[in-house]
């Protein structure tokens, strides 16, 4: 008998994680043009990775906390965390956008949206965890 | 017709970063979020050389689009950066959090600099 696949090798959750990424980035574009710069900061990227941070927190907790990574958790996990959030965050913008503003001799705007990003962004995910877990709390004693 | 190949590079950016991640999660049981480093140092680089191509009009700005914005966008992940940090933190480990948090931005910018800088050379 052959040993299944790994997951990253199989063509249908290459097919979940890339549906999921497409309209992911799709929404991202959107954010983007919906959200100007404002004082030069690219404020569209800067809530989709704050509202993606959230999001996967929230869903990974979830997850995890209803059983192990199979089947149907496997498939939400890749479709909407690997997929949608992954693909609607984005670290590259971050860098070369930071990188901009430091070019353009912007150096404590450069500061200030990496850190803000990245402290913000880690806060926003431990509020997602955080949330997912009270809801499971909230399950487990009603259940 | 832009927005639709936008869509579709992301996607493929997506499954590129869940065949790495697996593949490098997979050699080894690495105790530090070594594989989402290594996606988003790359595409920051990456990004950051289109970005250079595009400022000296080598490379047209839908290209740009649909290569950066779409499929390094779709590459690269923030929110599982920030995930990582997270556990890291809630494992105590301060200083491997901090290198992940801090310390990859940092990386990731220089090497978007220096991407800009090979990109938009003459």
């Amino acid at each position: 008998m052959s040993e299944a696949r790994p997951p990253h090798l199989q063509v249908r959750l290459m097919g979940l994680v890339l549906v999921g990424g497409a309209v992911g980035t799709l929404a991202r574009w959107a954010v983007g043009l919906a959200v100007p710069h404002v004082l030069r900061l690219p404020l569209g990227t800067f809530t989709v990775n704050l509202a993606g941070a959230l999001v996967l927190g929230a869903l990974l907790e979830h997850l995890g906390s209803r059983g192990p990574d199979t089947d149907r958790r496997r498939a939400l996990r890749l479709t909407l965390g690997t997929g949608f959030c992954g693909g609607f965050t984005t670290y590259s913008a971050l860098a070369v956008d930071t990188d901009a503003l430091l070019r353009s001799g912007l150096v404590g705007h450069a500061l200030a949206y990496a850190l803000a990003t990245v402290v913000l962004g880690l806060l926003a995910s431990a509020l997602g965890v955080a949330l997912a877990r009270r809801l499971a709390g909230r399950r487990g004693r009603t259940a | 017709m832009t927005v639709l190949l936008l869509a579709l590079a992301g996607g493929l950016g997506a499954v590129a970063r869940f065949v790495l991640d697996g593949a490098v999660s997979s050699a080894r049981p690495w105790r530090y979020p070594v594989a989402t480093t290594l996606i988003n140092l790359t595409g920051s680089f990456l990004l950051g050389l289109l970005a250079g191509l595009a400022a000296t009009a080598l490379l047209p700005g839908s290209a740009l689009l649909v290569l950066g914005t779409g499929f390094l966008g779709g590459y690269t992940t923030f929110s599982t950066a920030a995930y990582e940090a997270v556990r890291l933190a809630e494992q105590r480990r301060w200083g491997a959090a901090l290198l992940h948090g801090v310390g990859q931005v940092v990386a990731a910018t220089a090497l978007a600099a220096l991407g800009y800088l090979l990109g938009s050379a003459r």
